[in-house]
């Protein structure tokens, strides 16, 4: 099984009998960062024991890597309103709590920091536009970063944890399935046709994939939750043959920072225990901030990486082929070319329409079309 | 002998290597006979094939086992 990143598959959780909350000052966190506490908890951001330092932070925007060079490049921070913690210094625990997920975790403050948010989004995202989602998001962060150590103490059972494994249990289960060689997927939309080429390709080289859809925070007019796992548990279920493929969730936010992101993408899959990636055009991109293929170029960067980047073009259907197509394999004109386009399908789903089957099973389809719900609001 | 500050230290290669490595990074994406070296360090270092060493007791892996059979993904 390939190493967790840093070569360690991190476990920050401790048992809630051994803990007297009640000594600890408590502060309620926002929903993000208790899903980055728990993915801290889990070994997901492996090596990561908890948020980010000074000498971390400005080793990934400079760099791209940890202080210890070890590749790394969306920063992992939490933030407080500095008279939140003005009775707080380094060296003091708190306890941090969220309702929604039920976290409860102690953090060891190993330091108080304040920081750019210019600098932090123009390393991070290439922008410094309130437009871009990701760069919002840093402009309403709060003025003060706490680093150091979390222990995660409890968190509730949720809706679809039935599909949230941990890296723990996937590392396990491809053991158990005699997977030596595991493509991941990461996808926050349905499948089309374009999407099924592009795993089953890659699933042809590798014993097995690992379908990790992105459930949380999404961005106004993408596909809820739901309609992804049901659309995709259909798409299993007709076209994939049941030992080669599993699916499970990966709780997080999206970041849409497109290269830095893919990376990031990347190194969660790796600590499933998955030795190949697939990246497509504009990864984790949004509006036109990221060239198509930035996302690909970022990989030369990391020789060091630990996992293999799968380089997928996007595809269409060629009519004279009469099969999926790229612009590498195919001689036709584009006249011949339909192409599997997220907006289209978006807006023939939004009608109540069935897409044509050649861009969409027609079973994934009506699946879709049961939902009230099909798109966030 | 090396130098060192805080986030780079100066090592000796024999001057006719590093000549050649700048005649074969002209044109190529690397800025430097640095940034090549670098490359080409942490390509070797990450090689380490060795296997990751099991995480799990006997009894937590068991357990494990329990839950991915009550999910559907074991059989």
């Amino acid at each position: 099984m390939i190493k967790p990143h840093g070569g360690e598959l991190v476990d920050r959780h401790i048992n809630k009998k051994n803990i007297n909350i009640e000594g600890y000052p408590k502060f309620e966190i926002n929903t993000n960062s208790s899903e980055d506490i728990l993915n801290i908890a889990n070994g997901i951001f492996s090596p990561l024991k908890g948020f980010l330092g000074k000498n971390d932070l400005n080793s990934i925007l400079k760099e791209k890597r940890l202080e210890n060079d070890t590749p790394w490049t969306i920063p992992i921070l939490i933030d407080f309103d500095k008279n939140e913690i003005k009775e707080i210094k380094e060296g003091d625990t708190i306890l941090l709590e969220n309702n929604e997920t039920g976290v409860r975790s102690l953090l060891d403050i190993e330091e108080i920091q304040s920081y750019d948010k210019k600098l932090l989004a123009q390393s991070v995202y290439r922008t410094n536009d309130v437009n871009h989602p990701g760069v919002a998001n840093i402009f309403n962060m709060k003025e003060k970063l706490i680093g150091g150590k979390i222990s995660l103490i409890e968190n509730k059972v949720r809706e679809y944890d039935k599909y949230n494994l941990t890296p723990k249990e996937t590392r396990l289960l491809f053991k158990e399935k005699d997977w030596k060689e595991i493509v991941a997927f990461q996808t926050r939309n349905p499948p089309h046709i374009g999407h099924e080429y592009v795993q089953k390709t890659a699933l042809t080289f590798v014993d097995g994939l690992f379908i990790n859809p992105i459930i949380g925070k999404k961005k106004t007019g993408d596909f809820t939750d739901d309609v992804i796992l049901a659309s995709y548990e259909t798409l299993m279920k007709y076209y994939y043959l049941k030992e080669r493929a599993v699916m499970s969730i990966l709780r997080t936010s999206m970041k849409y920072a497109g290269p830095r992101e893919a990376i990031h993408h990347a190194i969660m899959r790796k600590n499933f225990g998955c030795t190949h990636f697939i990246v497509g055009r504009d990864h984790a991109g949004v509006g036109n901030y990221y060239g198509p293929y930035d996302a690909h170029d970022i990989f030369s960067e990391f020789p060091d990486l630990g996992i293999i980047p799968l380089f997928f073009r996007s595809f269409s259907r060629c009519t004279k082929c009469d099969s999926v197509v790229n612009d590498k394999i195919c001689p036709h004109d584009q006249k011949y070319h339909i192409n599997f386009s997220g907006k289209k399908i978006r807006e023939i789903l939004r009608n109540g329409q069935i897409p044509p089957e050649d861009m969409m099973r027609k079973e994934v389809s009506e699946t879709i079309l049961k939902f009230d719900k099909t798109f966030v609001e | 002998m090396e130098k060192e500050n805080k986030n780079y230290t100066t090592i000796s290669i024999p001057t006719p290597l590093a000549k050649k490595i700048k005649d074969r990074i002209k044109g190529t994406g690397f800025t430097s006979l640095s940034s090549y070296v670098t490359y080409v360090l942490r390509e070797i270092i990450s090689s380490d094939k060795e296997e990751d060493e099991e995480a799990f007791t006997k009894e937590d892996e068991e357990k494990v086992k329990d839950r991915l059979r009550a999910l559907g993904y074991l059989e």
